[in-house]
């Protein structure tokens, strides 16, 4: 499967989807303009990555500093999609870090832990 | 140009920078609101937070409400021709004051949006913060970015965020429109 390695901006995120590697990460910033544009070829690839048979297990490491709303309901769209992928059979790990000093960013992820059905790893950093 | 009362100008520039400085009011700005506008002020408000010694966490909530103001502004802001497809623009100010940071927002707004707008307001304002944990959760489930790319969450976002009841005020200005003033607080005390 083709690798999608995108580097971030100051409004958009790091994004590391790589099948072979077991590597998937979106980090940074996450507040597009086009949330929708920005983040179709991403969906796209993990539904592509769904239906080619997924690895037995994925760990999904989110590292964000900050999203805006509109990136927050695609970041659902994600999980969703991983969902499904836990309900075909196959692990998946949310692996959501925040910022010691960002409770907010620890509540968004417990908040997206309570709508889906995939286990939630909490990892904690500093500077 | 030629019309411009000099003196009378002076006056105005100086009244406007007295009050600001009064106000503690660190930026204004009146115009479109773009996402390159976004950029720029959502940086240079991180600029000066920094320099400020304001601690980590509520340098991030200004920054994180600033972001959700403008955007709103960005995708609903209306006309005052009340054609749609004319540039969204609106008032920013961002003001410090001894315990919190003020962030007001202005824009013009179909009259026939104020109602729903009103009762969005008053919902958001109506719960706590585990009340509007559970209502960003289902509108977030439910709800449907916009072809504009709105979420329906941005007001929800603000009030968890801050931990304040948002301020607001419409002001009629014709049959057709109406000004929007939304004030958010964040305390400085953490």
């Amino acid at each position: 499967m083709e690798v999608i390695n995108i580097q971030g901006t100051d409004d958009t995120p790091n994004v590391i989807l790589d099948k072979d590697n077991g590597k998937f990460e979106i980090s940074g910033r996450s507040l597009p303009e086009d949330v929708n544009q920005f983040y179709q070829p991403i969906l796209d690839w993990i539904d592509a990555y769904a239906e080619g048979g997924p690895n037995e297990e994925t760990r999904f490491n989110f590292k964000l500093e900050y999203f805006n709303t509109a990136s927050s309901k695609i970041i659902l769209d994600i999980l969703l999609k991983f969902e499904e992928i836990v309900e075909s059979g196959k692990n998946v790990r949310i692996i959501w870090h925040y910022h010691e000093e960002e409770e907010d960013m620890l509540e968004a992820g417990e908040e997206y832990a309570d709508i889906v059905e995939i286990p939630f790893e909490y990892e904690v950093y500093t500077d | 140009m030629g019309n411009i009362d000099n003196h009378s100008f002076l006056d105005f520039a100086y009244q406007l920078y007295r009050t600001m400085k009064t106000n503690e009011i660190s930026l204004v700005y009146e115009g479109e609101v773009t996402q390159d506008i976004t950029k720029t002020f959502t940086s240079l408000t991180e600029r000066n937070l920094a320099k400020s010694e304001e601690s980590n966490a509520v340098q991030r909530k200004v920054f994180n409400v600033m972001v959700e103001c403008l955007q709103n502004i960005s995708k609903h802001a209306d006309s005052m021709g009340g054609e749609d497809g004319e540039e969204r623009r609106g008032i920013v100010m961002v003001s410090k004051g001894d315990d919190s940071y003020n962030i007001i927002t202005g824009n013009i707004i179909k009259n026939s949006k104020v109602p729903g707008l009103t009762e969005n307001l008053e919902q958001v304002n109506s719960l706590d913060k585990k009340g509007l944990s559970e209502l960003y959760k289902n509108q977030m489930r439910d709800g449907k970015l916009s072809d504009k790319g709105g979420a329906g969450l941005g007001l929800i976002d603000i009030a968890k965020k801050t931990g304040s009841t948002l301020g607001y005020q419409f002001k009629e200005l014709n049959e057709e429109v109406s000004f929007f003033i939304l004030t958010s607080t964040i305390k400085r005390s953490k």
